[in-house]
């Protein structure tokens, strides 16, 4: 790879559905961590979803269609950074399973799948940002998201830039790699057996007795600091990328405005 | 038909688990704080772990390459040492080879050792219904059969019952005993067990154990226990069923201690377990012991169709529970939810094809699709993948609902259009922002009922990320 000072990749940012809808600040996070780290980054219009719920609904048709259009939508970059795990894994395994009978597409999801990097560990490994500029004084723990761990071994990455984060105490999570129950659409389709789950999560969350709860996937936070709202705890929730890039002034996911 | 459904609604049962405390501090305490941590303990102490999950992850695809012809060697070296091989094409005619052999032996009772294969076709249902007693000599599988309850796990049957209700259940059912003895410490109760069962084993006219591992080269079954049961079942009575299904054969001895090596490490953490029991053919005239007559049912019941099907990885399974100890949906639901005899991720992928997949169609969705699964099976069987396969077909046959499937269809209909997706988006985001107020989440939201039953749902931030980008926002 080639990403010495004088060559910028010309990198576009696949900003997720839920990022875009839910919680803006996590894409403008990742906008000013890529550009701090030196890189050039384009937002494509032509983006919306990945295709993650119809694929995981066993739904391949609608799910093959999206699959084209964000294949499409990325044709033309050197790299596609995704700030999330879950999506990242979708476009950069998944894709390439939807079109076992489609040579063309197939080669072109995979060209994709090569060019396709999870945010914590584009900055961490290809930028090799070392310095975030980032200060909070306090204490955080942090939730690996399944896919992220799992499909794409995201689990050093944002551990390393959590490092160079300024009078951050970093607490680790007991089971954190335990799953916190929202599974996308089966957080609604089974919301006994999800909230269950998510509240073993809480448990744990609370015992590590930290300021901030961090993670790197959007859903799985919602998920989990809307079990810790629920049940009363103070604990903030962020994306990882928001501390990083030093956003956690305004509120928290699922805070109030004027808490 | 194999054994019914003992739970048709997932969702029920799965709610009945989660009302119960009792079985929340159990499955915790044998989970997460047991089974989980003895398995890390298990593979620090053997640094070829992975190594050896690629060697029998190639291993059991190999014999699925093969399997006619090993199956067929097994068959000739079973008869070569004097035993008989019964193919069963389906439960039925399991249950009919087994009842046969049991009447010609002129049997009155069975002592059976642990078998999942046993439980699949429903034969203690089928013996008792021919006026045969069968005794279940697995201690986990005995507490179950006193308390004629199917099993919660298919390594720890018995699980999610506590010791205080054991002791119950042997006071109600050993009734010649003093009704108040002390039975408060687990060591009495195994004690009592083990008395009762002793007798039991002598007088057992047919001995039926299922097998963990057959092997081809010598025509040997092999099974493994933890009690010892598995050696009395299989020892003591005049006739010896082996009742295990075809997917279980492997080449050679030294290819059956690979196996072993990663069984039992994966399933309790043991380097292995305490009785590992092999058993070639009936007693020889030179023996001091063994069955007179030694049969070996093998089981098909559908497995030659997985074969050839998107769900054939599942056939490399060992049986070891790994995948069931470490799903967090297993975790706070535990076994009876899922209704059949396999629980867990794998029961997921099996259940459906054993009893259809409009009878079945909950437990593909029934996951997280977390991986931890296919993170911890000793022979890298892709569990999320069979699922997400058995999710296709669920979805090819419409039994997702009908409102699921319009959902999915809007969504993707609008997702292909970016700008009526801007557009609509834009204003429901818009909408919901208002109906926050200053609120950071909702704690009711009409259409988000699912969501917010168990948990807050955070408001949209503000604004959409694209509608701010392009107006200038960095």
């Amino acid at each position: 790879m080639n990403n010495t000072p004088s060559h910028k990749p010309h990198i576009g940012l696949f900003v997720t559905c839920l990022v875009d809808l839910m919680r803006p600040s996590i894409g403008f996070a990742a906008l000013r961590l890529l550009a701090r780290a030196g890189a050039e980054v384009v937002v494509p219009d032509r983006q919306t979803c990945c295709g993650q719920p119809a694929y995981n609904s066993g739904d391949s048709k609608n799910a093959r269609a999206l699959a084209k259009d964000v294949i499409e939508a990325f044709a033309d970059f050197e790299h596609v950074v995704v700030p999330s795990g879950s999506c990242g894994g979708m476009i950069a395994h998944h894709y390439v399973k939807l079109f076992a009978d489609d040579d063309a597409w197939r080669a072109r999801a995979e060209d994709l799948a090569a060019r396709t990097f999870e945010l914590t560990t584009y900055l961490a490994e290809h930028l090799d940002l070392n310095d975030t500029g980032a200060v909070f004084d306090g204490s955080a723990t942090y939730h690996d998201s399944c896919a992220g761990l799992r499909e794409l071994g995201v689990k050093q990455q944002p551990r390393h830039l959590l490092a160079t984060v300024d009078g951050l105490t970093l607490n680790e999570l007991e089971d954190s790699e335990a799953c916190c129950g929202f599974g996308g659409l089966f957080s609604i389709k089974y919301p006994d057996v999800s909230g269950a789950i998510v509240d073993k999560k809480a448990d744990r969350v609370v015992a590590a007795n930290s300021d901030l709860l961090l993670g790197g996937d959007l859903g799985c936070l919602m998920n989990m600091a809307g079990k810790l709202k629920r049940r009363g705890s103070k604990v903030r929730v962020f994306h990882v990328a928001e501390l990083l890039a030093n956003m956690t002034d305004g509120p928290a996911i699922g805070e109030d405005r004027d808490a | 038909m194999s054994q019914d459904p003992k739970c048709h609604d997932f969702h029920q049962g799965a709610k009945k688990a989660l009302d119960d405390e009792r079985l929340q501090t159990l499955l915790g305490r044998t989970l997460e704080n047991g089974f989980q941590k003895k398995r890390l303990q298990g593979m620090s102490r053997l640094p070829e772990y992975e190594q050896l999950r690629d060697k029998a992850r190639d291993l059991k695809d190999h014999v699925l390459d093969h399997l006619d012809m090993y199956l067929a060697r097994f068959e000739a070296e079973v008869t070569k040492a004097g035993g008989q091989v019964h193919w069963a094409r389906d439960a039925a005619q399991a249950r009919d080879i087994i009842l046969d052999i049991c009447i010609k032996a002129d049997a009155k009772t069975v002592s059976k050792g642990k078998s999942m294969i046993a439980e699949e076709i429903g034969l203690n249902d089928h013996l008792i219904a021919n006026a045969i007693v069968p005794v279940e000599t697995d201690l986990g599988e005995y507490i179950i059969q006193l308390r004629d309850e199917p099993p919660s796990h298919i390594i720890a049957p018995a699980f999610h019952i506590s010791k205080e209700q054991v002791a119950e259940t042997f006071v109600e059912n050993h009734t010649h005993l003093d009704p108040d003895r002390d039975l408060s410490e687990p060591t009495t109760l195994l004690n009592e067990a083990r008395g009762e069962l002793r007798d039991k084993f002598l007088c057992a006219d047919v001995g039926i154990t299922g097998a963990n591992i057959l092997v081809a080269e010598t025509g040997t079954a092999m099974i493994v226990t933890n009690e010892g049961n598995g050696d009395l079942t299989q020892d003591l009575p005049p006739v010896h069923i082996a009742l295990t299904s075809i997917e279980k054969v492997v080449p050679t001895l030294e290819d059956a201690t690979l196996i072993l090596r990663l069984l039992a490490r994966t399933a309790t953490g043991q380097e292995q377990s305490v009785y590992n029991t092999f058993f070639t053919g009936a007693k020889r005239p030179d023996d001091i012991d063994g069955p007179d007559e030694y049969h070996v049912v093998l089981l098909d019941n559908g497995r030659s169709e997985l074969l050839g099907s998107e769900f054939r990885d599942i056939l490399r399974c060992i049986r070891c529970g790994a995948c069931i100890n470490h799903c967090p949906v297993y975790g706070v639901t535990s076994g009876h939810a899922y209704g059949w005899v396999y629980p867990g991720p794998m029961g997921s992928v099996l259940t459906p094809h054993f009893v259809g997949i409009e009878e079945a169609h909950l437990l593909p969705g029934a996951s997280t699709f977390c991986g931890r699964c296919e993170e911890v099976c000793p022979v890298r069987i892709p569990l999320p993948q069979l699922l997400r396969n058995w999710r296709v077909r669920a979805f090819e046959k419409g039994l997702s609902g009908r409102a699921q499937r319009l959902g999915l269809g809007m969504w993707a209909g609008l997702a292909r259009r970016p700008w009526a997706y801007r557009l609509i988006m834009n204003f429901a985001i818009a909408a919901l922002s208002t109906l926050a107020r200053e609120k950071g989440s909702f704690r009711r939201l009409l259409g988000a009922g699912g969501w917010t039953k168990t948990r807050d749902l955070p408001a949209p931030q503000g604004g959409t990320f694209q509608s701010r980008y392009a107006k200038g926002e960095r």
